[in-house]
């Protein structure tokens, strides 16, 4: 069926398209042989053609589009006619004589341009008739097209100021009302298009509605090029009457899109002076209006203006625009009792970007129009209408990318409370906005009171909204937001010691109540920030009085203390276990025995109940040594105790080279230089022992595998060996060293051993090294030269 | 207020039919008509219309002021027309009238007169004619005529108080007639057609025409013409209102009849033509519209209107605003007008 009209309409189009052409044809012979009679009366008949009912106004347009051109030309030999002597009012009354109404109309309009340009009578005469004689085409479609002709050919002519066909009788004002009255007439019959027909057909008669829209906007569009039309003539005449026509009219679709109209034809500065009447005529639209995409379009407007230039925004102040568009929004929200809630905020959403591009400085303002928005969200409980969530962030965006800068943002008290209202996933993005915001920005957050409003903002990304969604979570996105959270930890920052450890435990309790999954991201910012509040406690108050002042060291680590141990219920142990070294060697900076003490305590009960995993024990024994190397603040019981633990935690590793490894690694918990702690014996002991457990490792490794395993472990012995030779380790004599080198040359050079090109590199740069240190010379020189290589 | 509910829907009835069809399509060709008058028919001398076997003689009737004399065109019968002297009531009409026998032959006769006659045709009864006019002018006694000769005549401050008319069943003619009267042969009767107008002045009282009409709860619309009194070159201004639209309208014409009625009392013949269908306004109005009129009558071929022309007959013309809804009913509304005839307009 459908595609039957469809080709019924092409048939019908090209019927008359055919028609068209053959009376023009006609009409042109008559032309070139200056018939006027047969010109006219084939131009009628050409005309007919448009009388047409059956087209659909697509089609329409494009057969009318043909007679235009056509017309065109009919309206230069009428020119040249006139030219000739014939009377132009005689070619007005003859082209009247048609029967028909439609042909007639086309024809009286294209006269009646040459007729102004003749100037024999005042335009505004012949304007007048034309538009007057139009009435008599009734029919939406073919009135709509025959008054956009009528637009067209007398744009031109208007009596507009510096136009020719202004002066004596013809002012400015004849323009306008001409301009006005076809507006009118067209619109109403746009309007009525929606009236017409069977109640089925309603979206395909609004379909083909907005798709003549533009015609009836174009009288618009003519308005606002009339250059007469002044401030003045547009308040008190022009928008009144356009204002009354699309408050009349009754109707959806042309007021949605007439005010839209207005709105973008006339300059901003007409619309800044005349706001009210421009606002006063929202709340008297239909209730199905899209008001808000109107009044967004407005306020966006009036922000680009206000932006443009510095200039125009005392102007904005003087209207107090403002307040009008805050009056005016209420209002309209006020009389359309159903409207939803997306389109609620769309419209505070577009008067609060109004508001910071006017009226930067006024963030009570902004905060007014926030708190307007939470009061018409209450008790509508989180939003679930996706549009509404959008508009919401745009809303709660706009702030931050005017102010770029988190500051002014948490001044805003009702902020947090618009928040609430979006549920947990947009809310998170939100606070995702919020947190990217003040890194782009770097921003400086900087007191206890913010902090805590921050967190307030974001918590969607610090606290467990709900397990459930958590869950669903990709892991990747999870890690990045959360790696956003850790960088803002790291942003927090004050001089000021007290105001820092307050911001220190303000972010603690909240990270705290992130949950397992986010500790591990939130927890290790939060403890260097105050690592490096205690670094900076120290290098400033080196003889301060630590009891009496608010923030100590001590207490910084009591908290940090407990800080940790959330981490362990998480669990990842290493991860506590590497901050609780971290932390044992700042209070060792600080020479807080006890407080080291106990760090390393936790981190070998941690070592001991929670880190199985043998790979993970090799890294962690690796970063106890590591650390207990550097700490100077233990005294020798303490000190022993812990090396004591460490060497045995190192034998017991699984696999032999790794016991190999850590034991030899042991034994610089017995030699260093810096603390005057030399323990020659221990260190034997260690080198030793690795040197059994190597050679275990070999044997093992024949017994299981056939092949004796890699040499390696001795090489690395040997230089250990080497390094306490260098110190001085009276333990370490020559023979052995000698003896050590000789064992691996033999083992290297042994059948059963598999190549290791590794090894035979590392063995031979150690050899380098040794007539490196020989060649040298000197004290140095002298303890190698024995060496036999 | 108060409806005349006078205003009711036609049926669509077969003759109305054919008759709006018919108009339609004289309407598309209506350029043809009213602006390029016929120029090319062929337009026949009068004479060779005389007796057409073997004329005795030629007569010729040539008017005094015949080169300055208006002429206009003249309805004859089968479709020609011809070009006539124009006269109006009072005037003196004189001239001459030459008489040549053909090529030397003697021309015996008993009398030649000439006779000035206005004369009325009914169609149901053609070829009688009732003369409401008759002068006569003896032009020559009996006698013989060898050679061409001239008669000068003159009727004065005649009083021709019908205009010519060419109506459906009816027809009103000044004609002169010469007649040379002979014994044996027949005799020789020659005519010589011209045209009475006759002109009104302003009228002083011209009302215009306003009316409300409508049909209860369906359609109350409201007329306004600017006279009720027309030239014929006069302009039709006026405006419809429409009050109350209930009906899917179409479109609306307004439409000139001529009624014309002959004979009388229970002979009465009336007949009526549609001269003009014009087109008014196209599509359905809403209630509160008002469609603007504006008619020419000059392309129209009208009269002045004749009241009780010698007892004979009466030409009426009306105005019929039309409106054709979507199911081509027609709703109707007819109201007398007077044409006059202006002076400065011919």
């Amino acid at each position: 069926m459908i595609s039957d009209g469809l080709e019924d309409e092409e048939k019908w189009l090209a019927a008359g398209v055919a028609g068209l052409q053959q009376n023009s044809f006609y009409m042109h012979r008559a032309l070139d042989s200056n018939n006027l009679k047969d010109a006219l009366k084939y131009s009628a008949q050409m005309l007919s053609e448009l009388r047409t009912s059956r087209l659909s106004p697509q089609k329409y347009y494009e057969l009318y589009m043909r007679a235009f051109d056509e017309l065109r030309k009919l309206e230069m030999f009428f020119r040249e006619e006139n030219r000739r002597g014939c009377s132009v009012v005689e070619l007005y009354e003859l082209v009247q004589h048609a029967g028909n109404i439609l042909p007639r109309s086309y024809l009286l309009c294209t006269v009646g341009s040459v007729y102004i340009k003749s100037k024999e009578a005042p335009a505004k005469d012949i304007l007048k008739d034309l538009v007057e004689m139009c009435r008599g085409i009734q029919h939406p479609l073919r009135g709509l097209f025959l008054r956009s002709y009528l637009s067209q050919v007398s744009r031109d002519k208007l009596p507009d100021i510096g136009s020719e066909y202004e002066g004596d009788e013809n002012t400015v004002m004849d323009a306008i009302e001409f301009v006005l009255q076809n507006f009118t007439e067209m619109n109403k019959l746009w309007v009525r298009m929606q009236h017409q027909g069977p109640t089925r057909e309603k979206e395909k008669r609004e379909k083909e509605r907005s798709e003549l829209r533009d015609l009836v906007g174009k009288n618009l569009h003519v308005l606002s090029q009339i250059e007469g039309v002044d401030l003045d003539i547009y308040r008190e005449t022009v928008l009144p009457r356009v204002l009354e026509q699309v408050v009349n009219c009754k109707d959806e679709l042309a007021q949605c899109y007439l005010m839209d109209c207005i709105i973008q034809v006339f300059p901003d500065e007409y619309h800044l002076q005349t706001l009210e009447t421009l606002l006063g005529a929202c709340p008297q639209l239909q209730g199905t209006v899209d008001i808000k995409t109107v009044l967004a379009g407005l306020m966006e407007r009036l922000s680009n203006y206000a932006a443009s230039s510095a200039e125009v925004l005392p102007q904005f102040f003087q209207v107090e625009a403002f307040a009008k568009l805050n009056n005016a929004i209420d209002k309209v929200i006020e009389a359309q009792d159903e409207m939803p809630v997306d389109a609620v905020v769309t419209l505070y959403s577009s008067l609060l970007k109004f508001t910071i591009h006017v009226h930067s400085d006024r963030l009570d303002y902004v905060d007014r129009i926030l708190g307007a928005c939470v009061k018409k969200l209450s008790g509508k409980g989180k939003l679930s209408d996706s549009k509404a969530t959008k508009q919401i962030v745009a809303l709660l965006s706009a702030p931050l990318e005017k102010y770029k800068d988190i500051d002014t943002v948490l001044k805003l008290s009702n902020y947090p409370h618009v928040m609430e209202y979006l549920d947990d996933v947009t809310n998170k993005e939100m606070a995702n906005v919020i947190v990217q915001s003040i890194i782009k920005n770097k921003s400086c957050i900087s007191t206890a009171d913010k902090v805590e409003s921050l967190f307030g903002l974001i918590k969607g990304l610090i606290n467990n909204l709900d397990s459930k969604l958590l869950e669903e979570l990709d892991e990747e996105d999870f890690q990045e937001e959360q790696n956003y959270v850790a960088r803002l930890i790291q942003m927090l920052h004050n001089d000021n010691p007290e105001e820092m450890f307050k911001m220190i435990c303000t972010i603690k309790n909240h990270i705290l109540t992130g949950g397992t999954k986010r500790l591990p991201f939130t927890v290790p910012p939060l403890i260097f920030n105050s690592l490096q509040l205690v670094r900076q406690l120290q290098s400033q108050d080196e003889n301060a009085t630590e009891d009496e002042a608010p923030v100590t060291p001590k207490k910084i680590f009591q908290m940090l203390n407990q800080t940790i141990e959330a981490l362990i219920s998480v669990p990842v142990p290493e991860l506590a276990l590497w901050l609780y070294l971290q932390c044992a060697e700042a209070a060792n900076d600080c020479d807080l025995e006890p407080v080291a003490y106990e760090f390393f305590t936790q981190a070998y009960i941690l070592y001991e109940e929670e880190v199985t995993d043998s790979k993970a024990q090799v890294t962690a024994i690796h970063l106890i040594i590591g650390t207990l190397q550097r700490m100077h603040v233990f005294g020798i019981e303490n000190r022993d105790t812990l090396t004591h633990k460490a060497t045995g935690y190192s034998a017991k590793l699984l696999k032999k080279p790794d016991q190999c490894r850590a034991v030899y690694a042991c034994s610089h918990l017995f030699w260093v230089d810096d603390h005057d702690i030399k323990d020659g014996e221990r260190v034997m002991l260690c080198l030793k022992r690795a040197l059994r457990i190597a050679n275990a490792a070999q044997q093992m490794a024949n017994a299981a595998r056939g092949s004796s395993g890699s040499v390696i472990l001795f090489i690395e012995i040997l230089n250990k060996y080497l390094y306490f030779y260098e110190k001085g380790l009276s333990q370490i004599t020559l023979a052995s060293v000698q003896s050590l080198i000789e064992l691996i040359t033999n083992e290297m050079q042994n059948e059963n051993s598999a190549s290791d090109p590794a090894a035979e590199a590392f063995f031979a740069s150690t050899l380098r090294y040794i007539q490196f240190q020989k060649n040298k010379g000197g004290a140095v020189g002298e303890k190698y030269e024995p060496i036999k290589v | 207020m108060h409806f005349q509910n006078t205003w009711l829907p036609e049926p669509f009835s077969r003759e109305t039919e054919t008759l709006t069809k018919a108009l339609q399509k004289s309407f598309e060709i209506q350029y043809l008509d009213n602006i390029n008058f016929s120029s090319d028919e062929f337009i026949s001398p009068w004479y060779f219309q005389v007796n057409a076997f073997k004329p005795a003689c030629h007569v010729a009737v040539t008017f005094s002021d015949g080169k300055t004399r208006k002429q206009i065109h003249l309805k004859k019968e089968k479709g020609q027309t011809v070009m006539v002297p124009l006269f109006q009531s009072q005037e003196n009409i004189s001239g001459q009238i030459s008489i040549e026998p053909i090529s030397g032959k003697k021309l015996e006769h008993n009398g030649i007169k000439v006779e000035l006659l206005g004369q009325i045709e009914m169609y149901f009864d053609r070829g009688n004619f009732y003369d409401f006019t008759s002068l006569v002018r003896e032009l020559d006694v009996p006698g013989e005529l060898y050679e061409r000769k001239t008669y000068p005549f003159e009727f004065s401050t005649v009083e021709m108080p019908y205009e010519t008319y060419n109506g459906v069943n009816v027809r009103l003619r000044y004609v002169l007639k010469v007649t040379i009267t002979r014994g044996y042969a027949g005799s020789v009767v020659e005519y010589q057609d011209f045209v009475v107008r006759n002109y009104s002045p302003l009228p002083s009282i011209n009302n215009s025409i306003k009316m409300e009409v409508g049909i209860e709860d369906c359609l109350h619309i409201e007329f306004e013409y600017n006279k009720s009194k027309y030239h014929l070159k006069d302009v039709i201004i006026g405006k419809i209102y429409f009050l109350l639209v209930r009906i899917k309208i179409k479109n609306m014409d307004l439409e000139i009849r001529r009624r014309e009625s002959t004979g009388s009392g229970p002979n009465t013949h009336v007949e009526t033509e549609t001269l003009a269908k014009f087109e008014l306004m196209d599509g359905a109005p809403v209630r509160g519209e008002s469609i603007p009129l504006r008619l020419f009558l000059s392309p129209y071929e009208l009269t002045p209107t004749y009241h009780n022309i010698n007892n004979k007959f009466s030409v009426k013309y009306y105005l019929n605003l039309v409106l054709v809804d979507e199911e081509d009913r027609r709703y109707f509304k007819q109201q007398e007008i007077t044409m006059l005839r202006l002076a400065d307009a011919s």
